[in-house]
């Protein structure tokens, strides 16, 4: 049996309300105590003085690129991204190429994160074949095969009566349909929010409300049908108080937000001079959008902290404006990025941050972890608040360098993350 | 300090009124030149400009070209139809490629906003915006100026109604920038579904040309593109016209002085009636005549002519 003792750290397990200098022993793949002064009987000790412990983050939104686009990130390289950025446990996205709309598909992806993986793996199924927006995936046998959601991620479903059959359809397998909500019509060919700062760079604008009315669709929708519906990136205000009057009524919604839409506006498309690693859909909202994240954050309407890591080729991005790919990398940004930017500037205690890294991620899909309650997986994060450092996209483990926070100075970064019970991570300049 | 501080025109937003002035000051000056009978002066003898063009040009490229051929610049111009743009390669690589070649100054023209930025920002030459999207079309704005300097004298103070399809015209949006960091006063009238949300920072919006028009010193009329129409931006051409357009009996309502600006191709019978376009207070071929000497005036103060401008 393998045996670590995390020694005389601050655990911060927001699931038991625990957050004291403790110490946690984990034996193989499970938490098998926490408490004061554990004595180490032959456990390898890691002093984890002044440093905070948390159960493992999970994000619950990345884009692996596997199969398909290996050239842009690999299950390989993801993880390792996930794993230095504080991450146990990603959750991938199903455009790939082909679409993991199929268990065959979520099969080959669990057996590459088996023997490559550096954190756990979770796929999500698409909502629709080929993510078509027309006849439903299997929900049945992906579930069977290890999906932990479905969506049709990149694409909204378009169709009400689709989304309708799908929340209907996945209660079945207790499957969460998670969207990307965008009224195709009114986002046309946009690059960036469409507001006075898309109106003086004469660039094509997808409103705040094209996210909205989709958001207070799949309300209804979850409202009608009984199913589970989770929003993905969250980026407008209108759409935050749909979320909130939805949960109000007992609808069963949840909602994430990403770091960068809760950090950036669209205003930075104009100062850093088209920088094509502004451009992500949903774009960077105004600023009373992003204040309204922020007051989402605080009182619960938003659930989570996800960051759409998605990675690009170089040649993606370094193109017009309106050429470039969609989206940025988030992995190893994410935690520093809240560490710094939420915690350090007092929006939100830390407990809570581990909450939306963790606790609510694992309770939003019923993932195992989210907690270190002995029994459970010997999932863990460790933080260094006193840690500072720049971002260097160039020493990142992803294969995109694609990031608007290249060059920021963030204090509080993860230093070691373990999986199972084995270190993962561990930042090689603590 | 220089008297035109930039290395780039990549847009009226960035230039103080002072960089304006000196422009159009420049401009005045070269105008002169075209007048001679040999239209020619060595100023930029030894440089070498692009003319890199993305989309489609008559005006504006011709323009540039007599500009860079009567101040001795080389030059040479590369539309799409003829570049390797249509074998894929993409817009930096035809740029770098073009940059190994040495010039000093690339103009472009592209569909894309901030293209310019772009290769400003990847590549050594001087880039002159031709033209970005919907973002800005800097000389135009500067045509527009020293034509409306030179008829009025002034530009601070002018009441100008800029009229048409505002959400898609790159000539507003570098209009309005310089109107209103010289001082004139700007109000802008089209279909609310033309109209770009915030615009109204910088001018008054109206939806009823008769207001737009009423005692305008000036009115710039922007070209309808006439598929707006399938994009349901607007009914009919009949019903824009008959709301939107330029006609003689609403030309009423103006200054008597009035000018009618277009930065052409003119649609005649959509935004603007033929009676007008060719009317008496019609300067449209001023506005090109003038284009020849901004952009004079910008090769010159960008290349850093040494000496007399006129030399």
């Amino acid at each position: 049996m393998s045996r670590l003792l995390l020694k005389g750290g601050r655990v911060v397990d927001p699931a038991r309300k625990v957050d004291a200098v403790l110490d946690v022993l984990l034996a193989d793949d499970t938490v098998e105590a926490v408490g004061k002064r554990i004595s180490p009987r032959g456990a390898q000790v890691l002093d984890m003085k002044g440093l905070v412990v948390c159960p493992g983050f999970i994000d619950l939104h990345a884009h692996l690129r596997e199969p398909g686009r290996e050239d842009k990130e690999t299950i390989a390289t993801g993880t390792r991204a996930g794993a230095a950025g504080g991450f146990a446990a990603v959750c991938a996205m199903p455009n790939t190429d082909p679409v993991n709309d199929h268990a065959g598909i979520t099969r080959l992806i669990l057996e590459k994160a088996k023997a490559e993986g550096a954190v756990r793996v979770y796929p999500i199924g698409a909502v629709t074949r080929g993510s078509r927006g027309e006849e439903l995936a299997e929900y049945g046998d992906l579930r069977e095969a290890g999906c932990v959601a479905v969506s049709d991620d990149g694409r909204p479903v378009a169709s009400a009566r689709v989304m309708r059959r799908a929340l209907e359809y996945a209660k079945a397998f207790d499957l969460t349909v998670i969207d990307h909500c965008e009224e195709p019509s009114l986002a046309d060919q946009a690059a960036m929010n469409e507001g006075p700062v898309s109106t003086f760079l004469g660039l094509r604008g997808a409103p705040a409300a094209g996210e909205a009315i989709m958001v207070e669709r799949d309300v209804l929708l979850a409202e009608l049908t009984g199913g589970k519906v989770h929003i993905a990136h969250t980026s407008a205000a209108a759409s935050v108080d749909a979320v909130r009057r939805g949960k109000a009524r007992g609808v069963r919604v949840t909602a994430e937000a990403t770091p960068h839409h809760l950090l950036l506006i669209d205003q930075l498309v104009k100062d850093s001079e088209y920088d094509t690693a502004t451009k992500m859909n949903p774009p960077l909202r105004a600023e009373h959008d992003r204040q309204a994240l922020l007051q989402g954050l605080r009182d619960g309407t938003i659930d989570c902290i996800a960051t759409d890591h998605a990675p690009h080729a170089v040649d993606d991005k370094k193109v017009e404006y309106d050429h470039a790919a969609f989206g940025i990398v988030g992995l190893e940004t994410a935690v520093a990025l809240c560490l710094d930017r939420l915690v350090g500037k007092g929006l939100l205690d830390l407990p809570h941050l581990v909450s939306l890294l963790s606790t609510n991620p694992a309770r939003i899909l019923a993932l195992p972890g989210g907690t270190l309650a002995p029994g459970g997986p010997a999932d863990v994060t460790v933080l260094d608040l006193s840690r500072k450092r720049q971002v260097e996209p160039a020493r990142f483990e992803s294969k995109g360098r694609n990031t608007p926070f290249a060059g920021w100075t963030l204090a509080g970064w993860p230093v070691m993350t373990i999986v199972g019970g084995r270190v993962a991570w561990k930042d090689a300049r603590t | 300090m220089s008297a035109f501080p930039h290395r780039h025109l990549l847009g009226i937003e960035g230039l103080e009124p002072a960089a304006i002035q000196v422009v159009l000051d420049t401009a005045d000056g070269l105008k002169e030149i075209l007048d001679r009978p040999i239209k020619k002066v060595p100023t930029l003898r030894g440089k070498t400009v692009i003319n890199l063009f993305y989309e489609a040009s008559t005006r504006t490229r011709s323009s540039f070209e007599i500009a860079e051929r009567v101040l001795s610049a080389d030059s040479l111009s590369i539309a799409t139809a003829t570049s390797s743009a249509q074998k894929g390669e993409t817009l930096l690589d035809t740029a770098k490629n073009l940059e190994a070649m040495n010039p000093d100054l690339m103009v472009i023209r592209h569909a894309s906003s901030g293209a310019p930025h772009f290769l400003a920002r990847h590549c050594r030459f001087a880039v002159v915006n031709a033209g970005d999207g919907a973002h800005e079309h800097p000389t135009q704005a500067l045509l527009d100026a020293l034509t409306l300097r030179q008829r009025k004298g002034r530009l601070k103070g002018l009441r100008v109604a800029i009229v048409g399809d505002i959400l898609h015209s790159r000539v507003a949006r570098s209009n309005l920038w310089l109107l209103s960091k010289m001082g004139a006063q700007a109000v802008l009238c089209g279909p609310p579904t033309l109209i770009p949300p915030g615009i109204e920072a910088l001018a008054p919006v109206t939806h009823r040309i008769e207001e737009a028009i009423e005692g305008a010193d000036a009115v710039m009329m922007l070209r309808l593109q006439l598929e707006r129409m399938a994009g349901g931006f607007f009914p009919t051409i009949r019903e824009y016209h008959a709301r939107f357009g330029l006609t003689g009996e609403r030309m009423k309502r103006a200054k008597k002085d009035v000018l009618i600006l277009h930065p052409g191709p003119v649609n005649r019978g959509v935004e603007i009636a033929s009676e007008v376009a060719d009317g008496p207070y019609s300067v449209i071929l001023d506005q090109v005549t003038n284009g020849v000497a901004v952009r004079m005036a910008i090769l010159y103060l960008l290349l850093g002519g040494s000496g007399e401008a006129s030399a």
